[in-house]
């Protein structure tokens, strides 16, 4: 007896295993090692574990102007930038998903071109431009080369959640008596309500965290977080430093994470794709 | 108090073929008219065009008189519901019920009152805070007439509203739809493929086929007397035989029948319930398949060219794989060019 159930029970999946612990060595060991930093007061080698943990360069990093306006700069521009692209946006992938005008297909196509380019050498073309205009080294400067890079999530999801809303519901809201922008508001847009929920977060996220265009385009005058912690990384000798600024910057991707698991997991997410 | 009147209604689409082709209708008040075709007939088309999803390509589309060609569908007085039930998943059964009101700005009583009232009428009663997904196919297509009924339409329409769901549920839902109509009284137009629905429910039915009328009468007439062979295939079982008459005589392969008109080609139309049979040897036709059903038989044979007949039996033991019968139809109707020519006295 005993011999058939071994038998039955399925083989331990032993390339599984070395895979999933080789995933978890690559992304988990860098993140301890800063995790670890940010809190070390003292670390000298050879040792193994620091030390002397401590708050000390976390009071020190605080302690420090820049920091704070580059947190509230960041949270502004990350804001400004994924409230103007929802306006320019949204209505645009409603048009693409449902109308049909001379372009449409090289239109929506053109989304993508943007990022298929290697992204620093568009940023230089456009920075040229930028000179020109003015534009460098200003907020809105940095706003409008944020703006280019989260098209291609704002318009793409958006557009094939709103292809995925039953056309019948749009025409009972008609049926019933409701507008065409009564019927957009109250069911078109709740019906894709959870994968643009996503489309936004996404946005929300990638711009907070977008270095090249804000470096490039913002530098020195406007400094958003990630910009501060690459000069703190390239100037400061502290390793401490660098280490606070990541985990600080972690915290508002790992809050934005929660709620986009839920989405995602909804398999609204995975809709919005055409799954 | 409400009529539908459809004139010379045109529907062309895009690359030119006519959906709907010089459709008229007259749907007097609190009557059920049901559009009966396969798919393609145009009657979908029709009905989205009475609804305001699709506007006629020429012609007049009237609800008590007052011309609704053109108006869009929010401001039309119809209600319709659709095959998908397309019920508002992000709502509750009662929003679902309510949106409608709402947007007439109707006071919350009364708004609940009425949401309650409708959904006691489509028995539903107590299922307002449910959410839509909740709900049995069968239910979420009760909610649907709810939502069209609350708003109190002139006109209801119904597109194939029981398509996608199973056999069981579907009669016992038509028996609910005709109840619920009767009492409220509402003029009706419905569309469907199933000849079923249709017979069973209908006041009248317009069998339509490549956008026009093939025939408008009441079921029991469409039944009983077709007007063309497409008619007598659609509804019900039909032997429709293609022969040729010489001297008021129809023949078609070894098998005659005396019919009264001019010489050429002709179809002659049987039912299986008009058709006896009787074993011979070697007889005109051959048995191929005998199924007992308890209260009749049906006998599936051939005729020497292999045209497959049916016919009704009483006693389906007497027959067998094999056997000759010989056939005597008690009534049949002709037809030649598309046009009913003879029709025995029933």
């Amino acid at each position: 007896m005993s011999t058939t159930a071994v038998k039955i029970r399925a083989p331990i999946d032993w390339t599984g295993i070395v895979f999933a612990v080789v995933l978890t060595l690559v992304i988990v060991a860098p993140l301890l090692v800063v995790g670890t930093w940010a809190f070390t007061n003292v670390w000298r080698f050879p040792s193994v574990i620091p030390q002397e943990f401590g708050l000390k360069f976390w009071y020190q990093t605080l302690a420090r102007a820049d920091v704070w306006s580059s947190i509230t700069m960041s949270l502004t521009l990350a804001t400004t930038v994924t409230v103007l692209s929802a306006v320019i946006c949204l209505p645009a992938a409603y048009a693409f998903a449902r109308l049909d005008f001379p372009g449409r297909d090289i239109l929506f196509f053109s989304f993508l071109a943007g990022h298929a380019f290697p992204k620093f050498g568009l940023l230089v073309a456009i920075a040229g431009i930028f000179l020109q205009l003015n534009l460098i080294g200003t907020f809105w400067g940095v706003v409008l080369i944020q703006l280019v890079g989260t098209l291609l999530f704002m318009i793409w999801i958006p557009v094939a959640a709103f292809q995925s809303v039953d056309r019948k519901m749009e025409e009972a809201a008609r049926d019933v008596g409701a507008s065409p922008f009564r019927v957009f508001w109250s069911i078109t847009l709740p019906q894709a309500g959870p994968t643009i929920a996503a489309a936004i977060l996404l946005s929300f996220v990638g711009t907070f965290y977008e270095t090249e265009g804000a470096w490039l385009i913002g530098a020195p005058q406007v400094r958003t977080l990630p910009v501060l912690m690459i000069s703190f990384i390239n100037n400061q000798p502290v390793i401490q430093y660098g280490a606070v600024l990541s985990v600080l910057l972690w915290v508002p991707s790992f809050i934005a994470l929660l709620f986009a698991r839920r989405v995602v997991n909804s398999g609204s997410f995975a809709k919005g794709f055409g799954a | 108090m409400s009529v539908l009147t459809i004139k010379d209604v045109t529907k062309l689409f895009p690359g030119g073929t006519k959906a709907v082709d010089s459709f008229s209708l007259e749907v007097a008040d609190g009557e059920l008219v049901c559009l009966l075709g396969p798919s393609g007939s145009g009657k979908s088309t029709l009905l989205r065009m009475v609804g305001g999803f699709e506007t006629p390509t020429s012609g007049l589309i009237a609800i008590d008189g007052e011309d609704i060609t053109r108006t869009p569908p929010e401001k039309r007085p119809t209600g319709m519901v659709f095959q998908s039930h397309a019920l508002w998943t992000h709502m509750d059964v009662a929003k679902n019920l309510a949106f409608g009101l709402k947007l007439r700005r109707l006071p919350a009583d009364e708004i609940k009152r009425r949401v309650e009232a409708v959904l006691e009428l489509v028995g539903l009663g107590g299922y307002g805070s449910r959410r839509v997904t909740q709900l049995s196919g069968g239910q979420q297509q009760r909610v649907a007439l709810a939502r069209s009924l609350v708003l109190e339409p002139k006109i209801l329409l119904l597109d194939e509203p029981f398509a996608s769901l199973d056999q069981h549920l579907r009669e016992r839902l038509r028996e609910e739809v005709r109840d619920i109509q009767q009492r409220v009284g509402i003029t009706t137009l419905f569309v469907t493929h199933g000849q079923d629905e249709a017979l069973s429910m209908a006041d009248r039915i317009v069998v339509m086929r490549d956008g026009r009328t093939e025939q408008i009468d009441r079921p029991d007439v469409v039944y009983r007397n077709p007007q063309t062979p497409f008619v007598a295939g659609f509804i019900g079982t039909m032997n429709l035989i293609e022969g040729t008459v010489s001297n008021g005589q129809f023949t078609r392969a070894g098998f005659s029948h005396r019919l009264a008109i001019g010489d050429g080609p002709a179809t002659l139309a049987v039912r299986p319930e008009a058709l006896d049979i009787v074993p011979a040897e070697p007889g005109a036709g051959k048995v191929h398949r005998v199924t007992d059903y308890g209260t009749h038989g049906l006998v599936d044979f051939d005729l020497p060219d292999g045209k497959r007949l049916k016919a009704m039996v009483n006693q389906p033991g007497q027959f067998q794989h094999g056997q000759g019968v010989n056939l005597m139809p008690r009534a049949v109707a002709a037809y030649r060019d598309d046009v009913q020519v003879f029709r025995s006295a029933p």
